[in-house]
C-alpha cells in the first residue's frame, strides 16, 4: 500500500436513523489508529426511541483485534440496553474475530491505589529507619570480617592475589592521576584567589602561601582525594562486583571453593590502602603548585618567595596529619564499595540502586570520620 | 550451486494453500551483514508471505538473531535491500519509518520488558506513543491484549521481576501486538520454558496468528515449535538462507541441515508432531 492509498483509506461511522430503527454503518478500515475519532461517538451514543438497531459491516475494510473490540463492546452495550441488535453484511473473518476477542476477555482488576499521603511519608520514614539501621549492624559485621580476613592475608601473604593487587593498584591509583592533578591544581588555584582578595586588605598578601599550605595539606588534599576516589573507584567496585553478582559469577566462585572476600575484596580494600596516600601526596604537590602558580601571576609572590613562605608554614607534621588520613579513608571506600556490590540482588537496577548508595555512603562516612580526626588531632594538640 | 538455491527448493515445494499471487510482506535481496571483518550474511535473499509463519533455524553463530535485528533496523546492512510491505526500508524518512515500526511487533528474548513499568504500562508504551487512543479506550485494549495472551487478570499490575519467564515472555507477546501489528518477530519464545510452558506459547502463537491473521517470522532452536505452527522454515547455512517445507528441506543434501531434523531430536519432533496431528499441513 502506497502513502497515498494509506491516506485515502479512512474510516467513518454514520448513524441513520428511520424511526424505531436505527442503523450504524461503519466504513473503511477498523484499526487501532483510527478509534481514537470514532470511541466517543460510540461510547456516547444515545439510542433515542430506536428499538432495532442493525450495525451494517459491509463497507468494512480490515477490522484488527482493537476494531473488533470496539465493536463488539458497542453491540453488547446496545443488547444491554434492552435493544434488537443484529450484524448485517459483517465478513465471516471479522466476525470470527469478534467472537475470539469477546470469548477471552476479561476484565482487569483496576491498578491498587496508593497509601493516603500522610501515611505514605510516615510508612517510608519508618521503612528507612529501619533499613538504615539494619545496614548499619550488617556494615558493622562487614568490617569485622574484611579485618578478620586481612589480618589473615597479612599473616599469610602468599595468599594476597598479586595479579589482581597490581591491576587494582593501576585502575585506582595510576590512572586516577590526571583527574586527581588537575583538580587539587584548580582547588590551590581558587584557594590562593581567594585568599589573596581577603588577605590583602590587611596588607597581608604573603600569608596567602600559609592558608594555602596549611589548607591544601591538612585538609583539602585528602579530603579532595578520598572524594574523587570514592566517586571513581568505589562506585566502579561495587558495579563490578554487582555484575558478577547478577552473573552468578560469585555463586561459582564459592562452589569452586573460592572466597569471594579472598579473591575479590581484598585485592580492592589493600591496593586502595596503598594507593591513596600516594594519590594525596601528588595531590597536595599539585594543590601548592596550583597556588604557587596564582601566587606569581596575582600576587607577584615569586617561587623563591613561596618556598621560603612554606618552610616557615608548615613543617612535615602538617603534611603527615593528612597523609595519615588516607590509609582510613582508603579503607572504608574500598569496604563500602565491596559491601555494596555484594548486596546486590539478581537484577540489573539494583546495580544502579548499590552503586549510588555506595558512593553517598562512602563520602559521608569520609567526612564524618575526617571531622572526628581534625576534634582528635586537636585534643592533642598535633 | 544453483541448484541448491534455497528458494528455487523451498517455492517448489512450498505448500499448496499459500497464495503466491500476494505480494511478499517482507523481503530481502542481496543483503550482506558484515562485523569488522567477519561477513555474517552474504548476497541472503529471503522473502515472506503474508499470513505465513516463518520459522528460522541454523547453527549458534550463523547470524539467525542479526538476521532478524537487521530487518527491524537495529543493525545496519552492509549491502543489500529490505523492504516490508513493498516499501524499502533504506528510503524511509523518520516519520515513514516510525509509522513501519507500529506495523511491525517484536518479541525479544527474555520478554525486554521495561523493568520499572507494570505489566499494564508496558503494554501501554506503544499506545501513548504511536496514536491518541483516549486512557478509558486504552484501558480496554490492554484487558484485550492480557486476555488474548492468556495472562491471569492480577498480572496487570504486576512489575516484570515478580512474574515467570513463561509470563514475561506473555507480556512482551501483549506488548509487541498492543498495536495490532500485521508482522511479527519473535526471538527464540520458546527458549528456557519447560516443555509444557514451551507448548503452550506455541499453541499461543499458532492461535493468534490464525485469529489475527498474524504474519510471523521466528527464529527458534525448539524442532517442536517448528513442527507445530511454522509453514515453512528457512535454515541459515553458508551466510545464506534455505527456506521450504520441513519436508523439502529434509531432501537437502546439506550435511548441517541432515543432521538438524535427520538427528535423534529432529526425529523425536517429527514423531510427536504426527502422533499430535499438528503437522502444518494439518494447520494450515
Amino acid at each position: 500500500m502506497s502513502a497515498a492509498e494509506e491516506l485515502l483509506v479512512t474510516s467513518s461511522l454514520e448513524v441513520l436513523r428511520d424511526g424505531q430503527r436505527l442503523t450504524l454503518r461503519f466504513t473503511g478500515d477498523w484499526t487501532t489508529q483510527e478509534l481514537a475519532r470514532h470511541d466517543p461517538a460510540l461510547r456516547n451514543l444515545d439510542p433515542q426511541d430506536a428499538r432495532e438497531v442493525a450495525m451494517d459491516l459491509s463497507q468494512c475494510g480490515a477490522v484488527d483485534s482493537a476494531g473488533a473490540w470496539i465493536l463488539d463492546r458497542t453491540l453488547d452495550d446496545l443488547k444491554r440496553r434492552g435493544l434488537n441488535v443484529a450484524l448485517v453484511g459483517a465478513p465471516p473473518a471479522v466476525e470470527t474475530l469478534m467472537g475470539t476477542v469477546a470469548a477471552r476477555h476479561v476484565e482487569c482488576p483496576p491498578a491498587p491505589k496508593g497509601d493516603n499521603p500522610l501515611v505514605a511519608v510516615i510508612l517510608r520514614v519508618g521503612r528507612e529507619t529501619v533499613r538504615i539501621s539494619r545496614e548499619a549492624t550488617d556494615l558493622l559485621s562487614f568490617l569485622g570480617l574484611t579485618i578478620t580476613v586481612m589480618l589473615r592475608s597479612l599473616a599469610m601473604p602468599w595468599r594476597i592475589r598479586g595479579t589482581a593487587l597490581i591491576s587494582q593498584m593501576e585502575q585506582t591509583g595510576l590512572n586516577a592521576l590526571p583527574i586527581v592533578g588537575l583538580i587539587s591544581f584548580l582547588v590551590g588555584v581558587v584557594l590562593a584567589y581567594q585568599g589573596a582578595d581577603q588577605l590583602a586588605q590587611f596588607g597581608a598578601q604573603i600569608f596567602t602561601v600559609n592558608l594555602v599550605a596549611v589548607g591544601i595539606l591538612r585538609e583539602m588534599g585528602i579530603l579532595l582525594t578520598a572524594i574523587i576516589v570514592a566517586g571513581r573507584s568505589g562506585s566502579a567496585f561495587t558495579a563490578q562486583i554487582g555484575t558478577m553478582k547478577v552473573n552468578e559469577e560469585i555463586d561459582a566462585m564459592r562452589t569452586l571453593g573460592l572466597d569471594p572476600m579472598e579473591v575479590l575484596v581484598m585485592p580492592r580494600v589493600i591496593a586502595l590502602v596503598l594507593v591513596l596516600p600516594l594519590l594525596t601526596f601528588y595531590a597536595d604537590i599539585m594543590g601548592l603548585l596550583g597556588g604557587a602558580v596564582m601566587a606569581t601571576v596575582v600576587l607577584d609572590i615569586s617561587f623563591f618567595q613561596f618556598a621560603r613562605q612554606l618552610n616557615d608554614a608548615v613543617t612535615v607534621e602538617t603534611l603527615a596529619v593528612g597523609i595519615i588520613k588516607a590509609p582510613f579513608f582508603a579503607f572504608i571506600i574500598g569496604m563500602i564499595g565491596c559491601y555494596e556490590g555484594l548486596q546486590v540482588t539478581r537484577s540489573a537496577e539494583s546495580v544502579g540502586q548499590q552503586t549510588t548508595r555506595a558512593v553517598v555512603e562512602a563520602i559521608f562516612l569520609v567526612i564524618v570520620l575526617d571531622a572526628m580526626l581534625s576534634i582528635f588531632f586537636s585534643v592533642i594538640g598535633f | 550451486m544453483a541448484a541448491l538455491e534455497g528458494a528455487g527448493t523451498g517455492e517448489g515445494a512450498g505448500s499448496a494453500a499459500q497464495d503466491r499471487a500476494a505480494p511478499p510482506v517482507l523481503s530481502i535481496s542481496g543483503l550482506k551483514t558484515q562485523f569488522g571483518t567477519s561477513v555474517i550474511h552474504e548476497n541472503l535473499d529471503f522473502s515472506v508471505q503474508p499470513g505465513e509463519v516463518m520459522g528460522v533455524v541454523g547453527g549458534s553463530g550463523t547470524g539467525k538473531s542479526v538476521l532478524i535485528r537487521t530487518i527491524i533496523g537495529l543493525n545496519k546492512p552492509t549491502a543489500g535491500r529490505i523492504s516490508v510491505f513493498g516499501r524499502d526500508l533504506a528510503g524511509l524518512n523518520g516519520a515513514e519509518l516510525m509509522a513501519m515500526r507500529s506495523r511491525w511487533g517484536v518479541l525479544f528474548q527474555d520478554g525486554a520488558l521495561f523493568s520499572s513499568l507494570t505489566v499494564a504500562q508496558n503494554i501501554e508504551v506503544p499506545m501513548k506513543e504511536h496514536s491518541d487512543l483516549s486512557p478509558a479506550l486504552r484501558q480496554e485494549l490492554i484487558d484485550v491484549k492480557i486476555s488474548m495472551v492468556g495472562l491471569p487478570p492480577d498480572a496487570a499490575h504486576k512489575y516484570p521481576a515478580e512474574l515467570s519467564g513463561g509470563m514475561r515472555k506473555r507480556a512482551g507477546l501483549a506488548r509487541a501486538l498492543a498495536l495490532d501489528a500485521d508482522i511479527l518477530f519473535l526471538d527464540e519464545p520458546t527458549a528456557g520454558l519447560d516443555p509444557i510452558g514451551a507448548a503452550n506459547f506455541d499453541i499461543l502463537i499458532g492461535d493468534l496468528q490464525r485469529a489475527l491473521g498474524l504474519t510471523v517470522v521466528m527464529v527458534t532452536h525448539d524442532l517442536d515449535s517448528l513442527y507445530a505452527i511454522c509453514d515453512r522454515v528457512s535454515v541459515l547455512v553458508d551466510k545464506r538462507v534455505k527456506v521450504g517445507t520441513i519436508d523439502a528441506l529434509m531432501r537437502e543434501p546439506d550435511p548441517w541441515i541432515q543432521e538438524y531434523f535427520g538427528g535423534p531430536r529432529g526425529r523425536a519432533a517429527a514423531g510427536s508432531a504426527e502422533k499430535a496431528g499438528t503437522q502444518p499441513a494439518g494447520t494450515a
